[in-house]
């Protein structure tokens, strides 16, 4: 077993065993930081693949960003001093059954197909490649996603404001 | 044991992508749910990634991965901002109460 799959092995232990404590953790705030250990281990996989920038993305929006702008969610939606935060469950046992069903169906699938692998040749950095095709090839979707975050925070700034000023 | 392929790659972004449907149907936090979505469009992202890289699409595969990253974070700044109006509407934000479109 070489040093590459003991630390994918690990990688992907870290993984699945944080986002299972995710979705059955009794307790908000703790599922929100397993959520960290998840996004980590998912920026250990890109590491492992080879995306290096991706990686640094996944750890500096993920976690930098959507895990904080969760936990503010959390802290601003739950009474925090309250001893039961809200929690609860619905539709367990019909849930469980269709997600094994769902999830046997999906690995079957991956291990019975037959895929063309072969390793890709792939810059040693990948920046300055992903840098070039953003303003080359994909230019477009490029603005458009800038676009589209302005509106995006515009919009939620004005819908969380806390009091309508009138016209 | 075999050696780590593409296969193990799909097989862990399954298993991630069950989670994260796992969490949203059972979830009645609405916040939750959202870290169902979270770990479902990790699980996609996981496989965009692992495609590029045992594959023959240079890093086209990697710049979708990115995309769907920005879009993640519109789409959490969205839905907090959602998730509280409807606090400031019911005082809860349990999804299964939540049926009238106002007070």
């Amino acid at each position: 077993m070489s040093i590459y799959d003991f630390i994918f092995y690990l990688f992907a232990i870290l993984t699945i065993v944080s986002a299972l404590m995710v979705v059955s953790s009794d307790n908000i705030v703790r599922s929100a930081f397993y959520l960290l250990a998840t996004f980590f281990g998912v920026s250990g996989l890109y590491v492992l693949l080879g995306a290096d920038f991706v990686a640094v993305t996944q750890i500096m929006v993920y976690i930098g960003g959507i895990l904080i702008l969760l936990l503010f969610g959390v802290m601003l939606t739950s009474n925090i001093t309250h001893v039961e935060i809200k929690k609860g469950m619905k539709n367990i046992v019909p849930a469980i059954i269709a997600i094994g069903v769902l999830l046997g169906a999906l690995i079957s699938m991956m291990f019975n197909t037959k895929w063309k692998e072969q390793l890709a040749e792939l810059p040693q950095t990948t920046s300055y490649e992903l840098g070039r095709l953003l303003i080359t090839d994909y230019v477009l979707i490029f603005e458009l996603l800038g676009i589209l975050l302005l509106i995006a925070l515009i919009g939620a700034a004005s819908m969380a404001r806390r009091d309508k000023v009138e016209d | 044991m075999v050696e780590v392929g593409l296969t193990h790659f799909l097989v862990v972004s399954s298993i991630l992508f069950s989670f994260g449907l796992y969490g949203v149907l059972t979830r009645k936090n609405a916040i939750l749910v959202l870290m169902g979505i979270e770990l479902m469009l990790n699980a996609a992202n996981i496989n965009f990634v692992a495609f590029s890289r045992y594959g023959n699409f240079g890093l086209n595969g990697q710049l979708m991965a990115l995309f769907v990253i920005v879009l993640a974070a519109a789409e959490a700044a969205i839905a907090l901002a959602i998730v509280l109006n409807i606090y400031k509407t019911f005082g809860h934000v349990n999804v299964d109460e939540i049926d009238n479109l106002k007070e």
